[in-house]
Parts: structure tokens; C-alpha cells; sequence
């Protein structure tokens, strides 16, 4: 399997720390090997992208640099969708022509070649080994559970940036959900924007995003939304609470959706706890539906028992009575043969006595 | 859409707004006003301009109305308008240009937005990573919102995802040099492009 260096991004120690720890538990079990980048800095993010173009791309590029130099040959993988976003767009920018690279080496002032292609760990795991080694450590199917797969914005656009999946409707993250058994939705929302550093910005205008992201997602069935980014996670895990306060005043029915990272319901299929995954640290309430949902599995399991034996019953019962028509059928036409038979012996016998005459 | 009386805009009100279409790498003409960039933008109900206005404005060369719009400061550069026009207009990053020409200007339309984001590179610049927390705190008192998320703050604490530790990077130093040269460059590309439009 390919070996990545790996790009943490601020949040991976703090309100990202289940997506972290959840992501080393999966790695881990599927043998995927990432090593962290020596004193990496943060991405800058959209706060640079606002501020400078020159910040954009300098601010992702000292990373980069020192990942060519301490991790040569490794490609970068990173878990936020931000991050990913921002070093991609540095790269891009880097790969367009000598005069850039030029520039961008002036401004981080360190050697850079721009050799490895960043990725995001959706797309490192969006792979046929990455998939097979996931299928193989399956232990228990996530069946019942409707997941709204959630890639947000950064993951997918631009599109020129990130190359990856469709920015309309992307799959690959619906396509590891079934693989561990899930069900995923259709939905419209899938790559709708969750605010990002507006909700703390603009709070009034960016709300509303939010609720109507839970709207579109419990109108199509889910149960639950799976994200791959962490500011879309704490964005809506956390606001969930304050979003229905609202709603309650407003008299509307408040909403009872968790969200959870893709690489947590990973880990859960694989037999890892609420704990080792960080499922348990959530703001909203995410244990008790996985639970009902493992029943719900447990009991269309049993039906399922009951039901293959009540068809396996009614085959054998079947069966034998085709058997028994068979044995019938093959008697009737031994005996018919037997009468023909003897018909004929009795023919000949008069066709002698009457040639005898 | 307000009247606005053309016969006011100058050459120099035309020339900064192809300025800022230069900038975000546009050519405003290329927008034939389809509006499907406001369509799909999830943040147009709380914007004064819609996106397809800002893009009117810098056609017809109204700068001050582009400059003044809070519009560019609420976008959250998810980038549905420009991957959905079918002209290829990279309205998001006009929304970049917009806004930074906005804050060179002298103005803040939004102060908010502009305090998050010079707060989050201070931030970086000082410890080379952005600690969550510390901006947080840093953004309600500039802002003067000072209870914002301090319910969120407490739900936090106690799932230990902050704590006081405040995380630096060992080059933090080469960060924020990083920052200034970065800064730098951008300034002087302003300058040298306004000492070029004060010759032409």
C-alpha cells in the first residue's frame, strides 16, 4: 500500500480530535502508512486566501518544502478538506509554471521542487487496495443505518484545484459507506457549503446554512450525516443544539440528527469502541442511534434467519414433492410398460394359437 | 437594483474595477448577467449585493458601490458560483479581489469578517499554527461580541478538545517571516500597478 507524509491541519489535536483519532485507528488496521510532517504550519486557510494571494500560496509551501525534504517520494495526505484545499491550491499554483515555483520559493525561502501531489484522506482511501484492505477487516456491517454523505465544498471546488470526484455529485465517500454496510441517501446537499469561518464571522447571514443542510438530509431519509472535514463537523455537530432552539421558538420540530466522521463508522465496522474512535466526545448525541441501529441490524438479521429457513422449508417440502410425483410418475409408466408388455406376450401367444389352427 | 447615474463614473472608477477583475484573473465582459451564480449561493439572502450585482457594478465601473458592498465580506468562498457559470467567471475570487480593494480603500463594510481574518494570521503568525481557542477569545473582544460561543467554549473544555496550552511550532519564526515577505510582495505588486496606472 502507498505510503503518504501526513498533513494534520490546526484542528487535529482539538475540536478535530475524533476525526484524528479515528483516522489512526482505521490506518492502523488497513495497514495504510502515514507519517506527520516535521513542524508543519497552518494552511492559512481561507483568513489567507482573503488576505493575499501571495499569503495563499506561501503559507501552505513551507510545509510542502519541508515534507519533500525530511519525507522525499511520499505524496501528502491531509484529513481536513480546508487544508486540503489551501495546499492543493499552492501546489497547483506551483506546478503552472517555472516563474511560480521561482516566486514561491523566494517567498518561503527554503529549496521546493513541488514533486508530490497532496491528496485528502477521502481520496488516498477513494482506491481499490485502500477498499479491498477495508472489506477484508470488516467484522460487523453498519446495515440499517442511512447515512447522508456529506463532502462539503473544499473537498470538491474549485474543481480545476482540487481534481477530485464530481463537485456536483461526488460517490466516493458513499462508496466506502456501503462498503461497511451502510445505506447512503440521495440527497441534494452533498457538497452545499456549511459556512466555514463565517459562522463565527457572520453568524446571523451563515446560520441558516446549516439548518437547511439538517433539512435536506431528514427529508431524504437519513438518519445520520458523515462528514470528511472537521470545520463542517463542528459547524454542525456543535450548532445542532442552538439550531433547534431556535427552531423551538420558531414551533418547528427540532432536529435529532448526529454526524460523524466517515472514519469513524469505518472504525466501528472493524469492532472499534465509541471511545477508541472518539464518538463519545460529540456534541450532539451520537451513541444511542448506533446502538438502535446495531439492533435494528440484529433483528433484520433474524428475520432474515427465519425467513431463509421458512424458504429453505418450502424448497425441501417442494422438493419431495416433486420427488414423490416423480417416483409416482416413473411407477405409472413402469406398470403401463409392464401391461403393454404383457399385452403383446398375450397377442403373440393368440397369434401363435391361431397359427397353429 | 438601485439607479445609479453613470454619468458620474469617471475613467479612474472604470480603471479600479478592471484593476480588481485583473487581480482575480476575470474578464467582467465574459458575464452576461444569467444570475446562476445568485441561484446557488447559499449566503445571498444576508448579502446587500447579490453576486451577479457585484459582477453589474464592476462592468459599468461603479467602484464605490462594489467597494462599499458588504457582499465580498460575507461570501464564504465555497466556490458554488464560480464552478456553476457558464461563462467561466471566477466570481469567487472577485469576491477576493472586491474585498481586498475594499480593505486597501480604507473601508470594512463587515467589520467583523476583517477582524476573524487578521486575527486568525496574527495568530499563525505568532505561533505558527492557529490555536482555536485563543482566536476565539481574541475575535469576541476585538468584535465586542464577547459572549459568542461561550457556551460552546464551556462544552468544549469539558470534552477536552482546548485547554490552555497554547501550541507552537519550533519555526514559528520562519512562519512570520514567511508572513512579512508574503505581505511585502503583495504590497509592492499594489504599489508598482498604481505607479503604472498613475503613468498610463
Amino acid at each position: 500500500m502507498k505510503k503518504y507524509a501526513f498533513f494534520p491541519g490546526c484542528s487535529a489535536q482539538t475540536t478535530g480530535v475524533s476525526f484524528t483519532r479515528s483516522t489512526e485507528y482505521v490506518a492502523e488496521r488497513i495497514g495504510f502508512e502515514m507519517t506527520e510532517i516535521p513542524d508543519w504550519n497552518c494552511c492559512g486557510t481561507s483568513a489567507a486566501s482573503l488576505t493575499s494571494p501571495e499569503l495563499t500560496v506561501a503559507l501552505p509551501a513551507r510545509s510542502l518544502a519541508i515534507s519533500e525534504r525530511e519525507l522525499p517520494g511520499r505524496d501528502v495526505v491531509t484529513a481536513c478538506a480546508g487544508c486540503f484545499r489551501s495546499l492543493k491550491t499552492s501546489l497547483v499554483y506551483a506546478r503552472e509554471s517555472e516563474e511560480n515555483l521561482a516566486h514561491l520559493r523566494e517567498l518561503i525561502d527554503m529549496p521546493y521542487e513541488a514533486k508530490a501531489n497532496v491528496v485528502s484522506l477521502l481520496e488516498a482511501f477513494d482506491d481499490d487496495e485502500v477498499r479491498q484492505a477495508i472489506s477484508q477487516k470488516v467484522v460487523r456491517k453498519l446495515r440499517t443505518l442511512k447515512v447522508a454523505c456529506y463532502y462539503g465544498c473544499a473537498m470538491v471546488r474549485p474543481a480545476g484545484i482540487c481534481n477530485f470526484d464530481d463537485p456536483e455529485d461526488p460517490q466516493s465517500m458513499d462508496d466506502l459507506m456501503r462498503l461497511i454496510g451502510a445505506e447512503p441517501v440521495d440527497w441534494a446537499f452533498k457538497t452545499e457549503c456549511c459556512g466555514a469561518a463565517q459562522q463565527m464571522a457572520v453568524p446571523k447571514q451563515a446560520r441558516p446554512m446549516i439548518e437547511r443542510i439538517f433539512e435536506n438530509a431528514v427529508a431524504n431519509g437519513a438518519d445520520c450525516i458523515v462528514t470528511s472535514c472537521p470545520l463542517c463537523m463542528l459547524n454542525l455537530d456543535m450548532r445542532e443544539a442552538e439550531i433547534n432552539r431556535s427552531r423551538k421558538i420558531r414551533g418547528e420540530e427540532p432536529f435529532d440528527i448526529p454526524c460523524y466522521y466517515f472514519t469513524e463508522l469505518i472504525g466501528l465496522a472493524f469492532g472499534g469502541t465509541v471511545e477508541e474512535l472518539g464518538i463519545d466526545i460529540h456534541f450532539h448525541p451520537a451513541e444511542l442511534l448506533l446502538l438502535q441501529r446495531e439492533l435494528d441490524a440484529l433483528n433484520l438479521e433474524y428475520e432474515e434467519m427465519i425467513a431463509a429457513a421458512e424458504e429453505k422449508r418450502k424448497k425441501d417440502e417442494m422438493a419431495a414433492k416433486i420427488a414423490a410425483k416423480k417416483a409416482e410418475k416413473a411407477a405409472k409408466a413402469a406398470a403401463a410398460a409392464k401391461a403393454a408388455e404383457a399385452k403383446t406376450a398375450a397377442e403373440q401367444t393368440a397369434e401363435g394359437e391361431g397359427a397353429a389352427r | 437594483m438601485r439607479s445609479l447615474d453613470l454619468t458620474r463614473i469617471s475613467p479612474q472608477d472604470v480603471r479600479a474595477c478592471q484593476e480588481i477583475a485583473s487581480e482575480a484573473g476575470v474578464d467582467v465582459k465574459d458575464c452576461y448577467q444569467c444570475g446562476k451564480c445568485t441561484a446557488g449561493c447559499p449566503l445571498a439572502e444576508g448579502m446587500d449585493l447579490m453576486p451577479r450585482e457585484v459582477i453589474r457594478f464592476l462592468q459599468l465601473g461603479a467602484i464605490d458601490v462594489v467597494l462599499d458592498a458588504k457582499t465580498p465580506w460575507i461570501c464564504a468562498q465555497c466556490d458554488v458560483c464560480s464552478s456553476r457559470c457558464p461563462q467561466n467567471v471566477d466570481i469567487c475570487s472577485v469576491m477576493r479581489a472586491v474585498r481586498q480593494a475594499s480593505k486597501r480603500a480604507g473601508k470594512r463594510p463587515v467589520p467583523e469578517a476583517d477582524i476573524f481574518d487578521d486575527e486568525f494570521i496574527a495568530n499563525v503568525r505568532a505561533h505558527g499554527v492557529s490555536n482555536e481557542q485563543y482566536l476565539a477569545a481574541a475575535f469576541n473582544v476585538k468584535s465586542g461580541h464577547l459572549m459568542q460561543d461561550a457556551d460552546n467554549a464551556v462544552r468544549m473544555l469539558t470534552r477536552g478538545m482546548v485547554g490552555v496550552t497554547m501550541h507552537n511550532i519550533e519555526g514559528r519564526a520562519e512562519v512570520a517571516a514567511l508572513i512579512d515577505r508574503a505581505l511585502a510582495a503583495d504590497a509592492a505588486r499594489h504599489a508598482a500597478r498604481e505607479t503604472e496606472g498613475g503613468e498610463a
